[in-house]
């Protein structure tokens, strides 16, 4: 903040005229319960939809609780369910389908969005017209899109468009989501994912491209730098750094979160099943096992607060000037 | 010849200008880019004003022959799928999620970038370390804790502990710590206090941003799938989402029947889109996302 709290505290003071030994605290309270007045109802509803629940899913996570969220006393198992979700081969393959995803989305996703935004900052012709069409498909759901994809253009049959287009070269059928060998159906769930997301992550891209001051690449150009590879690598890349870590960030997050498209594409399948799915499975399935559930949900929540701060830690996010 | 023209505004140093073929090149890559990204909303409209005997007939259609809207009525009268009643559950949720959201995060937001009170930064970190639980994860102890309080298959269990949205409070302050101080210290001499400066000075000067913010929350929330499929255990109680997930798995309507059920289910959102694009893209990009 620009102005120190004190100071603050002192122009509100001088607009109210009190006389001055006793306005300073009556003026901090005032300024205090002003705070929690704009605050206090956004921070007690993150305290019970969110804090709460993860205190009560940690306590939940040491008992043997099956249909219930207030388990026994007798029911207590200590970390009975930490390790057998550790020992539980669906929920560590699960994870491995994660990891997967994560591999092909977030680097395609990544180069897709900020290509899009280098095209589109190159066109003199229809700009408005482009960005919108590569923008719209983030209007639709995940399960529109997963409707589309499986039922039109991945549906394995000769009707299917890709089947149909493979057909034009003489290529044989491919069943794309139901036989998971060879593993076709990672090209549906990653295009799908990339339709969806890629418009919006180009919008931040082509926000910063325009934020990259015009001088450098005269001083650039100036030097004998051919435009081109040699200004996007030394110059367009470096500039769009706080950008680009905000980006994989986001995507890696939004990836986390995977259980759209897969519920809809694939369901309850072990070859594809990332976490989010095996969890909603176990906790809400037919079995209901909120213990063995949280225990799961907490493990994840671990492993991805561990990713985070590495990732942050490598791509340097605090040594970044500005905002 | 064009080249001299923009040169004089776009130096030709500047990335934006390749040689003639090169320009060609880029406008052709953007057109076929561009058509490919259209190809999906292409064959919803395609299938759902079809047959099913033309969609599944062996050779490729580019579309029916006689567009036929009896789907329509048969959607809507379909027992199975309560599709009427889930597009009213989703446009109740989305408008009373979105109102909820903006009421609740900006207020929070300006609260934490704009009063000065003394614990405000550590307020603000407890918010961001909040966000770094990732929502989704958060599904199964959110469950346990709405079923508890018994607002499973009901409107409150499906808005309200959606409404405190840490993200869009973080982006709320993001933006209100840009907002132009002298506007409220014009206001702060007119004796206006902190509640009436924001409602009368800063809300009716963010209206791009309030906007962005809007679009984003309403087309998450009437996008959502994974928290209405946790709560929405009566088909009363289904969002469009739900239900056309239930289409989809269930597999026993016809290939028409359901594009045209996504048609209508994307069709409020396209509409919002085409009409307000421009400020959203320019909130997105102004809303402090840039990191």
């Amino acid at each position: 903040m620009a102005v120190s709290p004190a100071a603050a505290a002192d122009t509100d003071r001088a607009g109210t005229g009190d006389q001055r030994p006793r306005s300073r605290r009556s003026g901090r309270r005032r300024t205090a319960l002003a705070f929690w007045a704009f605050t206090g109802p956004f921070l007690a509803g993150l305290a019970v939809f969110t804090v709460v629940p993860v205190a009560w899913s940690a306590y939940l996570s040491f008992f043997d609780a099956t249909n219930t969220v207030t388990p026994l006393s007798e029911d207590f198992v200590g970390f009975g369910n930490y390790t057998r979700m550790l020992q539980d081969q669906a929920f560590l393959d699960s994870l491995v389908t994660f990891s997967v995803f994560a591999a092909f989305i977030v680097p395609l996703t990544f180069a897709c969005s900020l290509g899009l935004a280098l095209l589109l900052d190159r066109v003199r012709f229809a700009r408005a017209f482009f960005r919108s069409v590569f923008f719209l498909p983030f209007a639709c759901s995940y399960v529109v899109a997963s409707l589309v994809w499986k039922m039109s253009i991945f549906n394995g049959v000769r009707y299917g468009l890709a089947n149909a287009v493979l057909d034009l070269f003489g290529v044989d059928d491919v069943a794309w989501l139901f036989n998971p060998d060879p593993p076709w159906y990672w090209l549906v769930i990653v295009s799908l994912r990339l339709w969806i997301q890629c418009g919006f992550y180009m919008i931040l891209f082509i926000a910063a491209l325009q934020q990259i001051p015009a001088h450098l690449y005269e001083a650039a150009y100036v030097d004998g730098a051919k435009p081109g590879r040699q200004t996007f690598w030394h110059i367009t890349l470096p500039q769009l750094r706080a950008t680009s870590v905000a980006v994989v960030m986001l995507i890696l997050i939004a990836a986390y979160q995977a259980f759209d498209e897969f519920v809809n594409l694939i369901g309850n399948q072990a070859y594809a099943r990332p976490p989010l799915v095996y969890l909603y499975y176990t906790a809400l399935g037919t079995q209901q096992d909120l213990g063995r559930g949280s225990a799961g949900a907490l493990i994840l929540a671990l492993i991805i607060a561990i990713v985070t701060l590495l990732q942050g830690r490598l791509l340097g996010f605090g040594n970044k000037e500005g905002r | 010849m064009s080249a001299m023209t923009t040169a004089k505004t776009r130096p030709g140093y500047e990335p934006g200008l390749g040689s003639k073929g090169a320009r060609a090149a880029n406008l052709v890559i953007l057109s076929v880019l561009a058509v490919l990204f259209l190809v999906p909303f292409y064959l919803i409209v395609r299938n759902a004003f079809a047959t099913d005997a033309e969609i599944t007939a062996p050779g490729w259609m580019w579309f029916p022959s006689a567009p036929s809207w009896e789907n329509l009525p048969n959607l809507f009268a379909d027992p199975a799928v309560p599709m009427a009643r889930s597009l009213v559950n989703s446009a109740v949720v989305a408008v009373a999620s979105t109102a909820g959201t903006l009421l609740l995060c900006t207020t929070a937001g300006y609260g934490l970038a704009r009063i000065p009170y003394r614990h405000a930064d550590k307020v603000f970190y407890a918010v961001l370390a909040t966000l770094m639980i990732p929502s989704a994860v958060t599904f199964v102890p959110s469950f346990v804790m709405v079923s508890s309080l018994g607002w499973i298959s009901d409107f409150r269990g499906l808005i309200i502990p959606t409404l405190f949205n840490g993200f869009v409070a973080f982006l709320c302050r993001q933006y209100f710590l840009g907002f132009p101080r002298e506007l409220e210290e014009a206001a702060r001499v007119d004796g206006l206090g902190y509640w009436g400066s924001f409602w009368r000075i800063v809300i009716p000067n963010s209206g791009n941003f309030l906007a962005a913010i809007a679009v984003i929350t309403f087309v998450g929330a009437w996008n959502s799938f994974l928290w209405p499929l946790v709560i929405g255990r009566s088909p009363d109680s289904w969002t469009v989402q739900v239900a056309l997930s239930t289409f989809l798995t269930a597999q026993t309507v016809s290939l028409s029947q359901l594009f045209l059920a996504a048609l209508v289910a994307i069709f409020p959102l396209v509409f919002v889109f085409l009409f307000l694009q421009r400020f959203l893209v320019q909130g997105v990009a102004q809303t402090g996302l840039k990191g």
